[in-house]
């Protein structure tokens, strides 16, 4: 370990071969750490939380719902800071970080979508209305799946990673633009569960549980993406050095 | 300024050299719009609720269905690469180049539009207030289609690429074209709906010639 090291520089960690032993290290520690908040929240969820008045026993699906159409969001805001950080100082590992995360988002984008079907039959008595948020989910996975597409169609690494930053980009401007057009449009949704301007419309347990439930969805994106960017690393720098050396000791432990 | 009208004469010019391309996304428009007939039935009441929306839906897959021409040739024969190094701005000879394709596939499909109209029954405000609201919105599809053609340039499966990429993109557009000839049937106006489309332009010509001449340099580096 020589000294110019020992200081923490954050550039020394946008080089892919400096990153990937610090994922190895991270993404076990953020999938324990899922695990734990996962068992928590739904522990919490499932026999904590009280039964709703109005809606009965339906209503826990909120605890998967909510967290995961936040993170969905959420993952598609990092990944558009990644991409402009990427663009802007042309950092490989930026562009292989938005790569790394946009599966993620997109599960978390069918998940809200598919469990908001469950939630909307019993309490709409529909799987599926044109509702505002409803409509904007589905662009949004829309987005998440051309993002991909066009990433998985170019075969040049350079051309893919700016082509997806510049995507991810201008899908960002749009999303915004996409949810208020959406909602004048057609609006049945209830609304937003949680609001930091005003006082919260749920039991503090319900809100409790949602909350780990949210943050256990963070620590389990933050998991997989380290897992799948040490991936991405190693395809993309497969001609290096370090590269082969580490493959033959993977190949070796198995 | 001499270099925006050359492209954009050299397009026209190119455009009219091809012209049963042309006509074949025109064709495509009222074809798509006169299949919806047989699938929803052709009772008259119905029709009119549907047929702005469809003509709209039709326009939006008619334009898709040319995007893809806007700088493959282009970039086939090497041209790109030249306009790309040269003096004047790239973001004032994509512009040019996207007048042209509004100009050759969004200007016929205007016309055609009252025409398709008719056999949705449409009243003659409804027309207008459809015609206009084509004529404000097409710009739109052309600016951000521009910058889905750039990134999908030379990509294998470019076509349908090209289609999930920016067909999300379109729905707000879709939402307040079709939207403003049904608030105008309701009594409320189409103003603030031809006000939305109207910054959508504003907004689409400020901000997508620069992505797509980043896509662009991306496509061809």
């Amino acid at each position: 370990m020589s000294t110019s090291e020992s200081r923490f520089n954050l550039y020394h960690y946008a080089a892919p071969q400096a990153f990937y032993p610090v994922a190895g290290k991270l993404a076990p520690v953020f999938a324990v750490i899922a695990l734990v908040l996962t068992t928590v929240g739904l522990w919490i969820s499932f026999f904590k939380a009280p039964t709703d008045a109005v809606q009965g026993e339906v209503y826990r699906i909120i605890f998967i719902h909510v967290p995961a159409a936040w993170m969905s969001m959420f993952v598609f805001l990092v990944m558009a800071f990644w991409s402009a950080i990427g663009l802007a100082m042309n950092t490989r590992l930026s562009a292989l970080m938005a790569q790394a995360l946009a599966p993620t988002g997109a599960m978390f984008c069918f998940v809200a979508l598919w469990t908001g079907a469950l939630w909307g039959r019993p309490t709409w008595g529909a799987y599926w209305v044109w509702d505002a948020r409803l409509t904007s989910q589905l662009l949004l996975l829309f987005l998440y799946l051309g993002y991909m597409a066009l990433v998985a169609a170019i075969d040049d690494p350079r051309r893919r990673d700016k082509a997806g930053a510049i995507l991810c980009l201008v899908g960002a401007v749009n999303v915004p633009i996409i949810y208020f057009s959406v909602k004048w449009w057609n609006t049945l949704h209830q609304g937003a569960s949680v609001s930091l301007t005003k006082a919260p419309s749920m039991a503090t347990i319900m809100l409790s549980g949602m909350l780990v439930m949210a943050f256990a969805a963070w620590a389990y994106t933050i998991a997989v993406a380290l897992y799948r960017v040490r991936v991405l690393i190693l395809e993309r720098e497969r001609h290096a050095d370090w590269v082969r050396g580490e493959l033959a000791r993977l190949g070796e432990a198995n | 300024m001499s270099a925006f009208s050359a492209i954009l004469r050299r397009d026209m010019l190119l455009a009219w050299r091809s012209r049963a391309d042309l006509l074949i996304s025109l064709a495509f428009f009222v074809i798509v719009g006169c299949l919806f007939p047989f699938g929803v039935g052709a009772e008259p009441n119905q029709l009119r609720a549907i047929g702005p929306g469809v003509l709209w839906v039709a326009a939006l897959l008619s334009c898709l269905l040319s995007l893809h021409r806007l700088f493959a040739q282009d970039h086939q024969d090497g041209t790109l690469e030249q306009m790309l190094l040269s003096p004047d701005p790239t973001v004032l000879w994509i512009l040019a180049k996207v007048l042209a394709h509004w100009l050759t596939t969004a200007v016929p499909l205007l016309l055609i539009t009252p025409l398709m109209a008719l056999l949705f029954d449409l009243d003659g405000g409804a027309i207008r207030v459809l015609t206009a609201s084509l004529a404000i919105g097409t710009p739109i599809l052309s600016l951000i289609g521009a910058v889905g053609a750039a990134l999908t340039l030379g990509l294998r499966g470019g076509g349908a690429l090209l289609a999930l990429l920016i067909l999300p993109l379109f729905v707000p557009v879709l939402i307040f074209g079709a939207g403003s000839v049904d608030a105008y049937l309701a009594g409320t106006g189409a103003s603030a709906h031809m006000l939305l489309l109207g910054g959508g332009v504003l907004g689409a010509l400020a901000l997508s010639p620069i992505a797509c001449a980043a896509a662009l340099r991306i496509s061809t580096e």
